[in-house]
């Protein structure tokens, strides 16, 4: 399968979140994916954002199941949450499940006036009623293929896909 | 040999002591700890982690700090706590520990914070229960109290972020301390090149440089260049028989005063377990100085506490 160029797609959600920036716009990352995007649309836009983090393990649903894999990154929103648009940024949309564990930690923060969510790739399979508002590309992908976003030293964006025959 | 608290997988069971714990499980509890101290900063200080979980703090001896913090850290986990302290329930009875805590078990616990006044009690309690509920030891006799060790080389880890280029220098009531032997183990298991002991010798357990460590009986000497210094209590309650002079005679001697701290690095740092002496083996200008990190240590137990519970309680189903 030839997968998209992950670089052309952030050109892309970048220039579909600068025309969507208001004065009470804030920028979220999921860790790790989300923070390597979010930090690449800070350098591009050159603009002085509100900007934060985070790491939504600890109100993922399946914590028993899975536990603390490694050590969770620190979370960190720097800016007051009430009243704000945060556009939430991860890599890869799928189930929906982190979308809704970050959701539920920014709640944690305070009320925002919204939260849109921009990803990179929604690869289909959302288990909960969210989708993203602004994606990068769709491609339709079984749950046996595992779709995943990686950064080089240098900074620049990979995709690479495995498929797993259980 | 098997260690009692680690599964088949290696991960983290029970936390019932440092010793024997590999450095990877030391460095993932202290990592995790780095994400909970922001917790406390939030609107809601409080991750879903344990909703819905029980956690049962058992204290057959009395300690109001420590098991407050557990408290508040299983809070800010959102388990439910249940405090005991068994000194004045039912074990005055008559009740034995296994019976105390099979009636919690059968309460649906999940998670049992111990303190015991015997050393090894807690481990007794760890092998007994079944293999879904988790036990942390929160002090026994003069064995272990492995988060209060875990604290102590977080915040040092914190100030002096170098763990690879630092002296430590514990100072005082070795002998009856079970919070010594978990900082020594746990600074010596991250890679802390040299780490001092300064007592009497009435106050060291014999065959002490067994740890790893380098033995002083002088202050001055001992404290020469270190970068951190960790007092310890002066264990009054737990003192049998003549081992010192007078309580006087001891702050003159080992107890951590503007002059005596003056022959350490001029950055280092000061941290006491609590609850303090004042004027018996810390003086108040040192206790309140700018070089004490004492009570950023009480606000980071709480974080640790909340990462070992953290861990205990993630990846059991």
């Amino acid at each position: 399968m030839q997968l998209p160029d992950p670089e052309t797609l952030l050109t892309e959600i970048t220039t579909k979140i600068q025309a969507q920036l208001q004065t009470n716009s804030a920028l979220v990352g999921i860790h790790s994916g989300g923070v390597w995007i979010l930090n690449r649309i800070l350098e591009t836009l050159k603009k002085d954002i509100p900007h934060g983090m985070l790491d939504a393990a600890m109100y993922r649903d399946d914590y028993a199941k899975r536990g603390l894999k490694n050590a969770p990154k620190p979370s960190n929103i720097p800016f007051d949450v009430t009243d704000k648009r945060i556009i939430l940024i991860d890599d890869i949309f799928y189930t929906g499940r982190t979308t809704r564990a970050a959701m539920n930690e920014i709640f944690d923060y305070g009320r925002p006036a919204s939260i849109t969510l921009a990803v990179l790739i929604n690869r289909g399979g959302a288990e909960l009623p969210i989708a993203p508002n602004i994606v990068g590309a769709e491609i339709l992908l079984k749950p046996t293929q595992n779709l995943q976003l990686s950064q080089d030293t240098k900074g620049k964006l990979h995709l690479s896909l495995e498929n797993n025959y259980a | 040999m098997h260690n009692p608290q680690l599964n088949a997988d290696g991960k983290l069971k029970h936390l019932l002591t440092i010793e024997g714990l590999p450095k990877k499980i030391l460095t993932q509890i202290l990592d995790t700890a780095e994400t909970f101290v922001g917790v406390a900063e939030r609107d809601i200080k409080k991750v879903p982690l344990l909703r819905g979980k029980t956690v049962c703090n058992i204290f057959f001896e009395n300690s109001t700090r420590t098991r407050t913090t557990f408290e508040i850290a299983a809070k800010r986990l959102s388990a439910d706590v249940i405090n005991l302290n068994v000194g004045t329930s039912s074990q005055s009875k008559g009740e034995t520990i296994l019976d105390t805590v099979d009636n919690l078990i059968a309460m649906h616990a999940d998670m049992f914070v111990v303190r015991h006044g015997q050393s090894g009690a807690v481990h007794f309690i760890a092998q007994h229960v079944p293999d879904n509920i988790s036990i942390i030891n929160a002090g026994d006799g003069r064995h272990a109290h492995p988060t209060q060790g875990l604290l102590d080389v977080f915040t040092v880890r914190r100030y002096k972020p170098d763990m690879h280029n630092l002296r430590v220098a514990l100072v005082g009531d070795v002998l009856h301390s079970r919070v010594a032997r978990s900082e020594i183990h746990a600074l010596t298991t991250l890679g802390v090149p040299e780490v001092r002991v300064i007592a009497p010798k009435t106050l060291l357990p014999t065959g002490v440089e067994k740890l790893g460590v380098q033995v002083f009986h002088d202050m001055k000497a001992g404290l020469k260049d270190v970068d951190v210094v960790m007092m310890l209590r002066l264990q009054s309650e737990r003192m049998s028989g003549a081992l010192l002079p007078s309580a006087q005679e001891y702050f003159k001697t080992f107890g951590l005063t503007q002059e005596k701290l003056s022959y350490a690095k001029p950055d280092a740092i000061v941290m006491h377990p609590g609850p303090m002496n004042r004027g018996v083996e810390i003086d108040s200008s040192v206790a309140d100085g700018h070089q004490s990190v004492i009570l950023p240590q009480v606000t980071y137990g709480i974080a640790v506490r909340m990462a070992v519970m953290a861990i205990l309680a993630g990846g059991s189903a």
